[in-house]
């Protein structure tokens, strides 16, 4: 079953996509450009809608997403962290 | 999904094809509004379009009111107007503006006349014109004869993989059947500007996107007091997973399919004048946006959305479309296609687009929408400075 979908295996996170999942559940998700699957444990309870690192990422960082820059880290990040308003920021506005 | 079948429509006399039959009853300003609630209240199949704006505005803001005020009752789904104001001048200019579709309308101002006499005579003119609008018959027409606007809602995560692409999806593919399309909402394309810049149709077109786009930018950084987190993006679609505009923005814009080309640029509630996608230079608050749309010719909407924007337009059906299981789950009554499937693979994208453009050819033949049958009715005027 699918936990989550990745837009392409070079962005920075993916996006739960099922309700309830919880800190240290392991979750399988699909990456849409290259159909494959990936499995990755996560360390916070993370809701429907919400994403979660696939890549380690250290403050300062761009966050990519869709292949495109989506905003810088304001904190360091590790794989299966829940990344929100929290740890990224705008680099616009 | 056959695009070449025929929908059964209403032909104008200026030859657009409208998808619903509305007699209006337009206040031209603020303070008639309540003679216009009484005429629709008098007169069964009418239907008032109160709003809060239309005295002592001036320059490019007035400008935009009465291109408001004269797209919406020009618009393919009203049969015919009657238009009130509380003086006669800026009235008739209104009714003027209407009058080149060649449908029937009327103006009435209440000075030198009071509410009471100007309800009874605006009630008698309106009889008459519901008599007409009723008489009036469907027939059959082409599915690329329909224009068709998009703005996303209370958007989410959801709605960059699954809604909007849909919409993405459906667009391409009435792209290639002679459409006329439009998509707005400027700021919220910060983040993917050069995207959409890449996609117009040829450098002016790219400059004059640019040149829209850098105008919203500016107005944004001359009022600004943050990051404008929690406006844009709004509490909603942080609730819902974004985090940023640009975030939000590259969502949005899968709204545009993958081979739609960008073939003009509109200032607010300006009409197209050739078939395509336009690009209409906007708010990303969905009352205006999609009052911009219904001001602009457009006669069928379609809006995704992924926590559950709930908006209406009294002219401008309104197609919800929604991917986020809990939303449909919990707000089933807002949503007209459910797209959940994209996201445990059990529909392809392919498969979506054409599910939302057979509930959308399902709207043009007369089924009302969720919106519709909720009576969400949101007629919402963009403001560009204070009134004088």
């Amino acid at each position: 079953m699918i936990q989550f979908i990745v837009h392409d295996e070079n962005d920075s996170v993916g996006v739960v996509t099922v309700e309830g999942l919880k800190t240290n559940d392991t979750v399988t998700g699909w990456v849409m450009d290259q159909d494959k699957l990936i499995d990755i444990k996560i360390n916070q309870d993370i809701p429907i809608g919400h994403k979660l690192a696939i890549k380690k990422l250290n403050k300062d960082d761009t966050v990519i997403k869709y292949g495109v820059d989506i905003g810088r880290t304001i904190a360091n990040i590790e794989v299966g962290d829940h990344l929100h308003v929290h740890n990224v920021k705008t680099k616009r506005w | 999904m056959n695009l070449s079948e025929k929908i059964n429509a209403y032909r104008r006399d200026n030859n657009r094809v409208g998808i619903r039959n509305y007699v209006v009853i337009l206040p031209v300003d603020d303070i008639s509004n309540a003679a216009c609630e009484a005429v629709a209240n008098n007169i069964k199949g009418t239907i008032a379009l109160p709003h809060p704006y239309g005295r002592l505005q001036f320059g490019e803001d007035l400008d935009l009111h009465f291109r408001t005020m004269i797209g919406a009752g020009s618009n393919p789904n009203v049969a015919a107007v009657v238009v009130i104001g509380i003086e006669p001048g800026w009235t008739q200019k209104i009714v003027d503006g209407i009058a080149t579709t060649g449908k029937p309308v009327q103006g009435f101002a209440i000075e030198k006349k009071g509410d009471i006499q100007t309800i009874a005579d605006a009630s008698k003119a309106a009889f008459d014109m519901v008599r007409y609008a009723t008489g009036l018959q469907r027939e059959p027409c082409d599915i690329s004869e329909l224009w068709i606007s998009t703005k996303c809602g209370e958007s989410d995560t959801t709605s960059g993989f699954g809604s909007n692409p849909t919409v993405g999806n459906a667009f391409d593919k009435l792209y290639e059947n002679n459409n006329t399309l439009l998509f707005g909402e400027t700021s919220e394309i910060t983040g993917g500007e050069h995207l959409v810049e890449a996609r117009c149709a040829n450098d002016a077109v790219a400059k004059k996107f640019m040149f829209m786009f850098n105008r919203y930018q500016d107005m944004i950084e001359r009022f600004k007091t943050d990051d404008l987190s929690e406006s844009q993006p709004t509490k909603g679609n942080i609730e819902g997973g974004l985090t940023t505009i640009e975030e939000k923005a590259l969502g949005n814009i899968q709204k545009i399919g993958k081979k739609c080309r960008v073939d003009g640029v509109l200032d607010k509630a300006e009409m197209p004048t050739g078939k395509g996608l336009w690009f209409m230079d906007s708010s990303s608050a969905a009352g205006e946006m999609v009052t911009l749309c219904a001001a602009s010719g457009y006669v069928a909407h379609l809006f995704p959305t992924g926590q559950g924007n709930i908006i209406g337009n009294p002219i401008l059906p309104v197609i919800k479309i929604c991917a986020n299981p809990r939303t449909v789950r919990t707000m089933s009554e807002h949503v007209d296609v459910d797209v959940t499937g994209l996201l445990n693979r059990d529909i392809n994208m392919d498969q979506a687009g054409d599910k939302l453009i057979d509930v959308m050819v399902k709207v043009a033949n007369g089924q009302m929408t969720a919106a519709e049958i909720l009576g969400h009715q949101e007629f919402i005027l963009t403001r560009l400075y204070e009134s004088a």
